[in-house]
């Protein structure tokens, strides 16, 4: 993420490059349609990029949004009185718009290749339908051909963009402000959010965001940014090809970016020109006749092969490399942490309640079964405020799926849970979390290729932006209160000269500090660990009890942990599950003198049964 | 216009056209349910079965011969591919399986394009199958009937391999867990192979068994690969009884549209792959957790 100096510096070197690219791609012999052609990919592939590099949804059927913006803006041009070319890019915008969210609200019905498939499905439909069907309107197999140049109409002057130059300044243009609004679009809070639902889209659903929501608008945007390059396409050519809508139009809106690079967003401007360049080389120049498609296709399957992030990755790669490598700063002292950690606890804050004593969460009759499993049979458990309680039980008690209903992961089978008054049992995780009520994980669901501020900021932007909300151009450092947040969530966890490093880079035991951070982030007022101490060292478990103890002040707690010893230096009372039953209940020191906990632990006959 | 001779017949096209939809998706499904990598060159190598067969069928004049040069080369291209290429991105994201199995499509179509144009090739169905046979209702093309009984048997063999067999239970074992496989000291590795190997195949055969209804051309794949993704959806990924059924639900539709207006079929099947999504979301015979 560019620093505030800096923030301007893509978008002023990107300004430079359009005005000085007609002076100097002439000479390295590109010829000036293709480098309008480029323009006009490159915008499709902005939009794109933030649907695949950015979230993650690879789609192979942008050519459904990319035809339709363009067949409409072109029938309006052709077929109608209306003459003014940027009003009809702009329906044919919207209309592209609107039908990206009609197919979202389907194809994001699933994900992953699920949701390849269907796009491709959809798209097969709408060429079929722009085929036969609809050819009153689109031609058919022809197009709609005298669609006319662009042109500006202010009443008193306007001008008409009929060379090669001056459709390039006009699509020049036009490429830059999708540029600027893609950057915004990426450095506000919900261009963070979409990194996240790539990254993990379980844990940012678990954090309070409506992931299905900002799928389905980054989903439209990208059908926006299609439809208003499928326009400008017509103009381009003076007729509006009806291939537009055809897999192969997908197909190569998808290579042009894996060539480029996906997440930078100009990897598919790159890409087109790569693309577009070898084309013209390989029938013009080396007179390859039809088999330019072959010798390119081939040299796809090898960048996919070899070159992983696409030439704008493989270049970052490189400036790197040549860069020195930043000292990673030292680790401070435990000492002056353990002081920090202390002071910034009592600044971290809780989302207030409706009631302030007696019980906070209350569970009656709560039960799960996994067909003829049951993984939790009727339990009726009760936390009052600002309690630590404490929850053991052996491998396959049941403990982890009590916790997964707690924070309503897993549907029970019966039984109700009532958080602060309310009935949550059949509510999402979304809004369990935003109610108050999270968890941090057994196994780490970070977001791993994004920063320990990223991470941390993902779960903040929860609770201070709510479920859902579409603040696409807002600068993320500009939502209030975000860095104190993260900040002094950071010095919580110990991980305060750690923000700006990757997951990726971080130990075992700061993941799994951030991991707890993640939860904390969130401002809970019942918070949930499931088994916090996993994987750790004895160093490290020292030191992660100290920080559950600075946490726990003033906070109410369920702790599942197998470390008793630690878990019974921190907490009040103890619950025992055994075999998805609620054992006992009762201080550390009862809970050690019970027979039935003994017998459960030491008794060891039922230890493999169940699952956890 | 609407007969019942017509709808008839329109059934067992349907039925036909299901059949060998069928087929190839089974190929696709225990490819993805195997080895987890969606192949986006299938319809490529559907193509390529038909070409194979046709230049067998050019130099020996033998269907059969045809049929099996078109089936094992395919075999062999999909093993190769495996071995070479789709091997190391096991463990690279999805999203770089798909792009590349989507550029092999490429590179399999224009290859082909390459050496025998653009221009469709036909190969003639074997004497014995040529003609007509009248069914007592109605009069059907022989070959038509010759290749449902043909993709039957295809189809069984192939649940065959995969429920009778002890390789076929190692796929088996390996769509509902790969590492667990791995571990239990079978060679995975070579599972994987062979199974990408038989589902290239199973794509190889229906292109040259279909050759004779409809000729092959470079891109005759891409419909297939599109309507092969439909019935995997309809069916659920990696469930070879869904891949089946899936298939015969959409070659029906395909057929009883086309009846009416066939410009309308895709938008008949978009909305039966609509209706599955929406009330089953996982597929017919699906199991969720396996995407």
């Amino acid at each position: 993420m560019p620093t505030r100096q800096r923030a301007y510096i893509v978008e002023i070197l990107t300004l430079l490059a359009l005005i000085a690219a007609p002076f100097v791609l002439p000479h390295l012999g590109f010829a000036p349609a293709t480098i309008n052609r480029i323009l006009i990919w490159g915008l499709v592939g902005i939009g794109f990029d933030l649907l695949f590099g950015f979230t993650g949804l690879l789609s192979f059927g942008q050519a459904a949004f990319f035809g339709t913006g363009g067949m409409f803006a072109a029938y309006l041009l052709t077929n109608t009185s209306f003459t003014n070319t940027i009003g009809a890019t702009l329906i044919g915008t919207a209309v592209a718009g609107v039908v990206g969210y009609l197919i979202g609200l389907l194809a994001l019905r699933r994900t992953g290749i699920y949701f390849a498939m269907i796009t491709v499905a959809i798209a097969e439909v709408f060429f079929f339908l722009e085929f036969n069907p609809l050819s009153d309107y689109t031609g058919g197999e022809n197009g709609l051909p005298g669609v006319p140049p662009p042109n500006l109409d202010l009443g008193f002057w306007s001008m008409t963009f009929g060379s090669n130059t001056q459709m390039y300044a006009f699509f020049a243009f036009w490429y830059f402000v999708g540029l600027v609004i893609a950057l915004r679009i990426v450095r506000s809070p919900v261009g963070l959010l979409l990194r996240a639902i790539r990254d993990n889209p379980l844990r940012a659903q678990a954090l309070g965001h409506n992931i299905h929501g900002y799928k389905l608008t980054v989903f439209v945007v990208a059908a926006m940014y299609a439809g208003f390059a499928g326009s400008l396409l017509g103009m381009l050519q003076g007729f509006m090809p009806p291939d537009a809508f055809m897999f192969h139009t997908s197909g190569e809106i998808v290579m042009q970016t894996a060539i480029g690079g996906a997440g930078w967003l100009f990897g598919p401007l790159l890409g087109a020109a790569v693309w577009l360049y070898l084309a013209d080389f390989f029938q013009i120049t080396l007179d390859l006749g039809a088999s330019w498609k072959l010798v390119l296709g081939i040299v796809f399957v090898l960048l996919v092969v070899f070159l992983r992030h696409g030439l704008v990755g493989a270049i970052v790669d490189l400036w790197r490399l040549a860069r020195p490598a930043r000292p990673s700063a030292p680790p401070s002292e435990p000492a002056r942490a353990a002081a920090t950690r202390v002071q910034a606890a009592a600044q971290s804050r809780h989302k207030s309640t409706r009631s302030t004593s007696g019980p906070i969460l209350q569970v009656s009759g709560l039960t799960k079964r996994y067909g003829g499993l049951v993984a939790n049979s009727d339990i009726d458990f009760s936390v009052d405020h600002g309690e630590i309680r404490g929850i053991i039980g052996p491998n396959g008690a049941g403990k982890s799926t009590f916790f997964k209903m707690l924070t309503c992961e897993v549907k029970p089978s019966s039984g109700r849970i009532v958080f602060d008054g309310r009935d949550i049992t059949a509510m999402s995780v979304s809004d369990a979390c935003q109610l108050g009520l999270t968890k941090s994980y057994q196994i780490n669901q970070l977001f791993d290729r994004l920063t320990v501020r990223q991470n941390l900021a993902i779960a903040a932007l929860g609770e201070l932006r709510g479920k859902f909300k579409l603040d696409l151009l807002k600068s993320l450092p500009k939502v209030p209160g975000l860095d104190p947040q993260v900040e002094s969530t950071a010095a919580l966890v110990h991980l305060e000269d750690r923000l700006d490093t990757p997951v990726a880079e971080l130990a075992y035991g700061e993941k799994r500090r951030l991991e707890i951070g993640l939860a904390l982030a969130t401002s809970p007022s019942l918070l949930l660990l499931d088994e916090p101490l996993a994987g750790m060292s004895p160093q490290e478990r020292v030191e992660t009890v100290a920080l559950l103890k600075a946490i726990a002040a003033g906070r109410t707690m369920i702790v599942i942990d197998h470390d008793m010893d630690a878990l019974f230096e921190l907490v009040g009372k103890v619950t025992v599950l055994q075999e998805g039953r609620l054992l006992v209940e009762g201080t550390p020191d009862e809970i050690r003198s019970n027979a039935e906990v003994q017998e459960a632990y030491l008794g060891g006959i039922h230890e493999e049964a169940g699952a956890e | 216009m609407f007969t019942w001779g017509n709808f008839i017949s329109q059934c067992f096209n349907g039925l036909v056209l299901g059949a060998l939809l069928a087929l190839i998706s089974s190929g696709l499904t225990i490819i993805y349910g195997t080895l987890g990598v969606l192949n986006l060159a299938h319809g490529a190598m559907f193509m390529l079965g038909g070409y194979a067969g046709w230049v067998a069928y050019t130099y020996t004049g033998s269907f059969i011969v045809a049929v099996a040069a078109g089936a094992i080369f395919v075999m062999l291209v999909g093993v190769v591919t495996e071995r070479l290429i789709i091997r190391h991105f096991y463990a690279r994201p999805h999203e770089d399986q798909l792009l590349v199995t989507f550029g092999l499509g490429i590179v399999f179509v224009e290859l082909v394009r390459y050496f025998f144009g653009s221009l469709s090739k036909t190969v003639p169905p074997p004497q014995a199958l040529a003609g007509i046979t009248p069914l007592g209702f109605m009069v059907y093309p022989t070959y038509r009937l010759a290749l449902l009984g043909i993709v039957t048997v295809a189809l069984l063999a192939l649940y065959f391999i995969l429920y009778r067999t002890r390789i076929g239970m190692i796929v088996r074992a390996g769509i509902e867990d790969a590492v667990m496989v791995d571990s239990l000291g079978i060679n995975i590795q070579k599972v994987f192979m062979l199974v990408f190997g038989i589902g290239a195949m199973a794509a190889g055969f229906a292109g040259i068994v279909n050759a004779p209804v409809v000729a092959v051309a470079p891109d005759v794949g891409d419909a297939i690969l599109v309507q092969t993704f439909v019935v995997v959806v309809i069916g659920g990924v990696g469930s070879f009884p869904g891949a089946v059924l899936g298939g015969l639900i959409a070659g029906e539709i395909i057929s009883l549209t086309s009846m009416f207006n066939p410009a309308y079929s895709y938008v008949m099947l978009f909305i039966a792959m609509t209706l599955v999504l929406v009330l089953r979301p996982y597929g017919l015979l699906g199991t969720v957790g396996r995407e």
